[in-house]
């Protein structure tokens, strides 16, 4: 079946199976890599994407589905050179380790800051508790999160609060 | 970007820019032209054998190109292994299988569609046969697991006779005669450290590539290893090392489940070269419960005595460790880990005995803490719930028992000396930080409106960063795989001609920052900035030979290496800034991006000029040879001993059982750090896996040992929004085991944790004489508790 779509603000298409899941639609004929697979199932959130604006695990999702549809991925979330504040806050409060929920959990994190700028500690965590990270205990997520919160807003970040050596 | 390249500064990470902007590459991202895709058949039964294998339909489906059993692939043995006790894994089910999941056949086909589709396909009958999953069951070989083995049980570790060589005493006639004293005080519980599931979040993946005009195997892998995968593949297929390259990109986690060879890394490269292919399989994971290896799986009791005056007269533990079905990696040498920390932070006799058995079962091998979350987990319950018997607080009865600092090294019962500890300086500081006597009030003030309220107190000891070399002596190397190299670790620092620097290290990372670590350690030793050094990990046939990344080695083996590269360099650079600034290389001083003159930062040269004139023979003074390049080993000539102590602050509901964790506190000492932005995220990181255990994890298998847990709706991990943040603290108390002073902490956090819950809760639960509650606890068991202990 012949699918297009908007990825990141470039006219796609493609011929695939029925079957064929979004997220490897996205990885395997667009080779863009970005966008993780971590369970197939929905549980774990390193596929999410978005769609017409809304975050969406892509592995629960087939290409089919998407037809028509504007997708934003990872790596068309950067504009003009310019990181988005999400992305910023995760390198700035050390949101990531071995980076392979990461690009998911930004795209989450980036959805929650759309609808809610300022949101509370646990609004954060309730906001990305569909996305499972195994390295950070979610700590530096969450600093990352209002980190990027606090830019968008036009104010100064928190400090971080790690302990200096010296 | 904050980037200075001060050590111990919070430089923020050079791997961020690529894995925030989706430009990272993991194994299952490349895509070569050509590539095939493996699915593979798995077994649904835990024991049976094999009566008919039919593979010809699948074979005829559409993008087939081939299907492979056990007949295929017997001549290249079975998996290697680094401790080959028990029963080593067969690449494919051979006639029999042994636990679910168990690889049977092997599809490689155009797509992983058209590959899973035709795995589906197989028709495999099975004799079912009696499948032994209880660990008590198993210990007592009643069923026989594998009948070509004498017993289930492979090994038994004791505390004296784990290595004959070391002619250890006995202390368990010590710990009897402490029982029979008049003032003892003996605590005894069974406790289950339960079986889990790594889970990292990148499934694994492997890719090989074979070129048949050179004979050379190129495989990708997510692997922690990569030296020893290439050593196996050779191994296996009967090949010379130097014809495998084994190269591991980013890695998606690993926590130790990717520190294994797996059968199905050695059939993807053997493939590749059967069909003249590149092949490539990725788990999914459904599969991954029968695919990699689990961690923990201990039933054991734990025994303490003391006096009423809370001082320690000796501590044994009588345990049964699941290996599971097959042998793999180190497997039957993990509760040797926790073995070494078996005395925690406490000078006493200890009477350890651990029966590692078999099972139809995944193998179980190194999960992140690798038998010492184990160790620590029984003693520090004991230790827990002797002070409720006796009625001291925690934190006393602990301080009362600790090696003291003027003790160091402290030589302990198993015969390896812990290197350098504070104990109670952490402790002091842990009390303060955790508002310890407010929220002991706070508790109080609860329990008086009938709140369930608990505080739970943990220390532990870690060993990590490993040798000594002498280790290899009872099969801790990776001499299985063809490798010499045991527990050296490695690093090659390179000053270009443009004067930035290339390093290169032994180890890799799978999540821990190494390329920001690294640039750190030489930035600082040259005084060149970290922006300009770039650090490369995790190819074998261009690096450094290195055992990889696990037990917490990295900074303290690998990275005492590159440290002393960047000597090597410093003092060779000193000579030809001295050559060109006309001055004496003793007073040649590094900083700012070049070297200059002590008393005179005017007479400078920077880094560009020196590495310039150091490919140019001619400009360099008489007798030294051009370059500025330098690669050294190190061997540890005793591993490291972290060491921390975790306050957990809990409230359990009294209706439901369900157990919120409102505060968790830490303070954790691995001597110097490095970077502390990394370490803390490192701490976070164990202490959310400890926690999963403690109160969510749980690997379950039924009677037939059916996998029960094997999707993430069944094996919940921690979310956001079950923790809370944590607070952490450090001491520093530096080693004299490397030249950094610095020791691991990769898994200090995990090994700190479990109990620490487990305590908490069990403290909130004592108003209502609840002695002992088993991980995971959750809300249901909690519940029945309540419900058994009010009856």
């Amino acid at each position: 079946m012949n699918v297009s779509m908007t990825v990141n603000g470039n006219p796609v298409s493609g011929d695939v199976e029925p079957r064929t899941l979004l997220v490897h639609f996205i990885r395997e004929n667009l080779h863009l890599t970005g966008t993780h697979v971590g369970c197939e199932t929905g549980y774990c959130g390193a596929c999410t994407v978005h769609l017409d604006g809304k975050p969406v695990k892509s592995c629960t999702i087939f290409a089919v589905q998407a037809d028509g549809a504007t997708i934003t991925t990872i790596e068309g979330l950067a504009s003009n050179g310019e990181l988005h504040p999400v992305q910023e806050g995760f390198w700035e409060r050390h949101g990531l380790q071995c980076g392979y929920c990461t690009p998911g959990m930004i795209m989450s994190a980036a959805a929650l800051l759309t609808e809610n700028p300022n949101p509370t500690e646990d609004e954060i965590r309730h906001g990305i508790e569909g996305n499972l990270c195994r390295c950070t205990g979610y700590h530096n997520i969450v600093k990352a999160v209002e980190y990027a919160g606090a830019r968008i807003r036009g104010e100064e970040p928190p400090a971080p609060d790690w302990e200096e050596a010296h | 970007m904050a980037t200075t390249s001060v050590m111990g500064g919070s430089v923020r990470r050079r791997e961020d820019p690529a894995l925030i902007q989706g430009t990272g590459t993991y194994t299952d991202d490349l895509q070569p032209v050509g590539l095939l895709h493996v699915a593979f058949a798995r077994s649904p039964v835990a024991h049976g054998k094999i009566t008919s294998l039919d593979t010809s339909s699948a074979k005829t489906m559409p993008g087939v190109i081939a299907v492979f059993t056990y007949d295929d692939v017997a001549h290249l043995g079975p998996l290697v292994a680094q401790v080959p006790i028990g029963k080593l894994r067969p690449l494919l089910a051979a006639g029999e299988v042994n636990h679910v999941g168990e690889a049977v056949a092997m599809v490689v086909a155009e797509n992983r569609y058209q590959a899973q589709d035709a795995a589906d396909a197989i028709d495999v009958d099975y004799e079912i046969l009696p499948a032994v999953i209880d660990l008590k069951q198993a210990a007592s070989n009643e069923v026989k697991v594998h009948d070509e083995l004498d017993s289930n049980i492979l090994h038994t570790w004791t505390y004296h006779g784990y290595w004959d060589a070391l002619g250890l005493e006995d202390q368990t006639p010590q710990v009897d005669a402490a029982m029979e004293r008049d003032d003892a005080v003996v605590v005894t519980l069974e406790m289950t450290n339960q079986r889990l599931i790594p889970v990292a979040i990148e499934p694994r993946s492997v890719m090989s590539e074979y070129n048949k005009g050179y004979s050379t195997f190129t495989v990708h892998s997510s692997t922690q290893v990569p030296h020893a995968l290439a050593g196996a593949i050779a191994t296996n297929l009967g090949v010379a090392v130097s014809d495998v390259r084994v190269i591991a990109l980013e890695v998606g986690g690993g926590f130790g489940c990717k520190l294994n060879v797996y059968n199905d890394e050695i059939l993807v490269a053997w493939a590749s070269r059967e069909l003249g292919h590149s092949v490539k399989w990725t788990e999914t994971r459904r599969e991954a419960p029968g695919s990699t290896i689990h961690g923990r799986g201990w039933i054991g009791t734990a025994t303490l005595v003391g006096t009423k005056e809370g001082e320690f007269l000796g501590y044994k533990l009588d345990a049964i460790a699941d290996m599971g079905a097959y042998t793999q990696n180190f497997t039957v040498a993990i509760p040797l880990l926790g073995l070494w920390i078996a005395s925690g932070q406490y000078k006493m006799p200890v009477g350890w005995k651990v029966d590692c058995v078999t099972t139809h079962t995944m193998t179980t091998d190194a999960y992140r803490g690798a038998g010492r979350p184990e160790a620590i987990y029984y003693l520090e319950r004991i230790i827990d719930a002797f002070a409720h018997e006796i009625g001291m607080d925690p934190f006393e009865v602990r301080k009362k028992n600790f090696w003291q600092p003027e003790e160091f090294p402290a030589t302990m019962g198993c015969g390896f000396a812990l290197d350098s500890g504070s104990y109670e300086a952490a402790v002091d500081k842990l009390i303060s930080v955790s508002d310890y006597a407010g929220m002991r009030q706070r508790q109080e003030e609860a329990r008086a409106e009938g709140r369930l309220v608990g505080i739970g107190v943990g220390s532990y000891v870690e060993v990590c960063g490993f040798g000594p070399a002498v280790l290899a002596e009872i099969g801790f190397s990776w001499s299985s795989y063809g490798l010499p190299a045991s527990f050296n670790g490695s690093g090659q620092v390179r000053v270009n001609p443009d004067g930035t620097a290339t390093v290169i290290i032994g180890t890799g990372p799978t999540g821990q920052g190494h390329e920001t670590t690294w640039a750190q350690i030489v930035g600082d030793g040259l005084g060149i900035p970290v922006e300009n050094i770039k650090v490369y990990h995790g190819d074998t046939r261009d690096h450094p030979m290195g055992v990889g990344t696990f037990g917490s080695r990295s900074i303290a083996v690998d990275g005492a290496a590159t440290h002393g590269a960047t000597q090597k360099i410093k003092e060779k650079a000193a000579k030809i800034a001295a050559h060109l600034l006309e001055a004496s290389a003793e007073d040649i001083v590094f900083a700012d991006g070049g070297a200059h003159v002590a008393g005179s930062p005017d007479k400078s040269v920077e880094w560009a000029a020196i590495a310039k004139s150091a490919y140019q023979a001619h400009t360099l003074p008489e007798g030294l040879e051009s370059g500025l390049e330098a690669e050294t080993t190190f061997s540890p000539g005793n591993a490291t001993w972290p060491f921390g102590t975790h306050l957990a602050l809990v409230e359990v509901d009294a209706e439901t059982g369900d157990v919120e964790l409102l505060e968790y506190h830490a303070v954790d000492d691995c001597g110097h750090v490095v970077n502390p932005m990394i370490v803390g995220g490192q701490v976070h990181g164990g202490i959310a896996q400890g926690i999963g255990q403690a109160m969510f994890e749980d690997a379950i298998y039924d009677e037939a040992g059916n996998m029960l847990t094997g999707s993430l709706l069944d094996y919940p991990l921690p979310t956001a929004a079950d923790l809370p943040m944590f607070g952490l603290h450090r001491t520093v108390t530096p080693t004299d085991v490397n030249p950094m002073g610095v020791k691991g902490i990769g898994e200090a956090g995990t090994i700190g944790s479990a109990h620490t819950i487990v305590n908490a809760v069990v403290d909130a639960l004592t108003p209502l004489g609840v002695k002992h509650v088993d991980m995971p606890v959750r809300p249901k068991r909690v519940w029945q508790a309540m419900q058994e202990a009010r009856a």
